[in-house]
């Protein structure tokens, strides 16, 4: 990538760059280097401290949950990529405008975390987005499209919230981690009131999640929000505290804090999707 | 409620005698910024509500974002824009009972330690002007999302690191609705989506910049942790 190289030629002139970079730009920067083939003795100062924070705290770690999320975001992108591509399937207008964007969202992530990985990078798995023809008509069926989308996107958004934690020796890739995480979150709220728009089983659903699984899809979803009902936050019962009117109500306790899932649950939900 | 604290009730109170050099100045908040201080346990005698350090002070930076925004939606909720349609009045009840819970749900965990209630002011903003509204509504949501973003890095405690994530979420859902609302398909545009996918993150100092507009009561920021 050519931004890589940019900032290492300005880091070779002056090594003190990252001083006088932005925050984002260096974040950038730190994690673009990440899955780099270079010894930190040969490195700059500033990358090499980057690079031994990232290896001596949690060797391995950073790596397998950028893997992870490499392998999230090739579903999504080749999801959308199929959905996009097929024809009559989404209608012209604010609905192929609004997948094209996600469709671009994904693939820039695939193909940012592809970059930092480098050669560790996982390739990408073939998928099978009927599920076994569990969602056979899933690019002739708008319905059904739109249905996986969401529930791709409740997935993300719970899955990068749960490796977090897991980020928090390097500083860079954690920010970037969440920079992803809230787009994601930004998709499901929209493909919700898509989804809403067409009505019938969806025609209450919300941006936000109320309970566990309120997308009116069935049963064939409740992993991917169970626990999403959890109405208390650390050891905080939010239906104890003072709304207006009253206590805050258990669907806004419910909806004002979404849950993070392990990196199991998540797998596992994505599993009958991976032929 | 101590209980229910997150923040033990020793650190609690070691942290509640600085607020007594807080004042309750009603000026327009001058922020001074500084970088994350270790010599965390000497008294301050600046003028302002005191944040604390380290992560009870970012505990508190949420509280006060959440404060500004539960107390914008109450007034929206309170008297909505003319021409309101039922579903729009819909959605800014259940944004406002979000940030009120999440308001409140600071308030009580970070328990002694935290900032008294803010005085707001929103003169800028013509509550009956459906655009105005929601422009507010829109750098209100994207703000909190930069916010909580460029927050985690600074966070030590993997716990807190978790429920701003939990938060941070639903302000994102909360951004792409008053988004569409204002333009159907805004929901993630480039300018607050980079070319890599990325959202925006900011620096708590970057955002009190922004957010002080809004805040009557000084600040006293000097120890939150800032980059």
């Amino acid at each position: 990538m050519n931004l890589l190289n940019i900032i290492n030629e300005i880091e070779h002139v002056d090594q003190e760059v990252h001083e006088r970079l932005n925050p984002r730009r260096a974040a950038l920067k730190g994690f673009l280097n990440f899955g780099t083939k270079v010894t930190a003795a040969a490195m700059p100062f500033a990358l090499g401290s980057l690079f031994n924070k990232a290896y001596a705290q949690a060797p391995g770690d950073v790596k397998g949950i950028l893997n992870f999320a490499l392998t999230l975001e090739y579903l999504e992108a080749e999801f959308y990529t199929l959905g996009v591509a097929a024809s009559g399937l989404i209608p012209s207008g604010p609905a192929l405008g609004a997948m094209t964007t996600i469709r671009n969202h994904e693939n820039q992530h695939v193909a940012f975390l592809k970059t930092a990985l480098g050669a560790d990078a996982v390739s990408k798995p073939s998928f099978d987005f009927t599920a076994g023809g569990a969602f056979a008509d899933v690019f002739r069926n708008y319905d059904t499209f739109l249905a996986l989308a969401q529930v791709f996107e409740d997935t993300g958004v719970r899955a990068y919230k749960g490796q977090a934690a897991g980020l928090m020796s390097n500083k860079d890739v954690l920010t970037v981690a969440l920079n992803i995480h809230s787009v994601e979150a930004r998709h499901a709220s929209h493909l919700r009131q898509m989804r809403r728009s067409r009505g019938g089983a969806a025609a209450n659903l919300k941006p936000w999640i109320t309970g566990a699984n309120d997308t009116g899809i069935g049963d064939a979803v409740n992993a991917i929000y169970a626990g999403e009902d959890n109405k208390s936050q650390a050891g905080v019962d939010i239906t104890q505290l003072n709304g207006i009117g009253g206590k805050i109500s258990a669907s806004a306790a419910t909806e004002s804090f979404d849950e993070p899932l392990t990196a199991e649950a998540v797998l596992a939900i994505v599993k009958p999707f991976i032929a | 409620m101590e209980e229910n604290s997150v923040i033990t009730k020793n650190e609690a109170l070691k942290r509640r005698s600085f607020l007594r050099y807080a004042g309750a100045g009603a000026a327009l908040a001058t922020l001074t910024i500084a970088g994350c201080n270790k010599d965390d346990d000497m008294p301050r005698h600046e003028d302002g509500e005191y944040f604390g350090s380290g992560d009870i002070a970012i505990l508190n930076y949420a509280y006060a974002l959440e404060q500004l925004e539960a107390a914008f939606y109450t007034k929206v909720a309170d008297a909505p824009y003319s021409g309101i349609s039922a579903l729009e009045k819909s959605y800014f009840i259940d944004i406002r009972d979000h940030e009120i819970a999440h308001r409140e749900f600071f308030k009580t965990a970070i328990g002694g330690s935290a900032i008294k209630s803010l005085e707001v002011d929103f003169s800028s903003v013509n509550f009956g002007s459906r655009d105005s509204v929601l422009a507010t509504a829109k750098a209100f949501e994207d703000l909190g999302v930069s916010a909580y973003n460029g927050a985690g890095r600074l966070i030590k405690d993997s716990k807190y690191l978790i429920l701003a994530g939990q938060i941070v979420s639903v302000e994102a859902r909360h951004a792409a609705l008053i988004r569409d609302l204002i333009s159907n398909g805004s929901f993630a545009d480039d300018t607050v989506v980079d070319m890599n996918g990325l959202d925006t993150s900011r620096s708590p100092g970057e955002v009190l910049k922004i957010a002080s507009a809004y805040i009557k009561t000084k600040l006293n920021v000097k120890d939150l942790p800032n980059y």
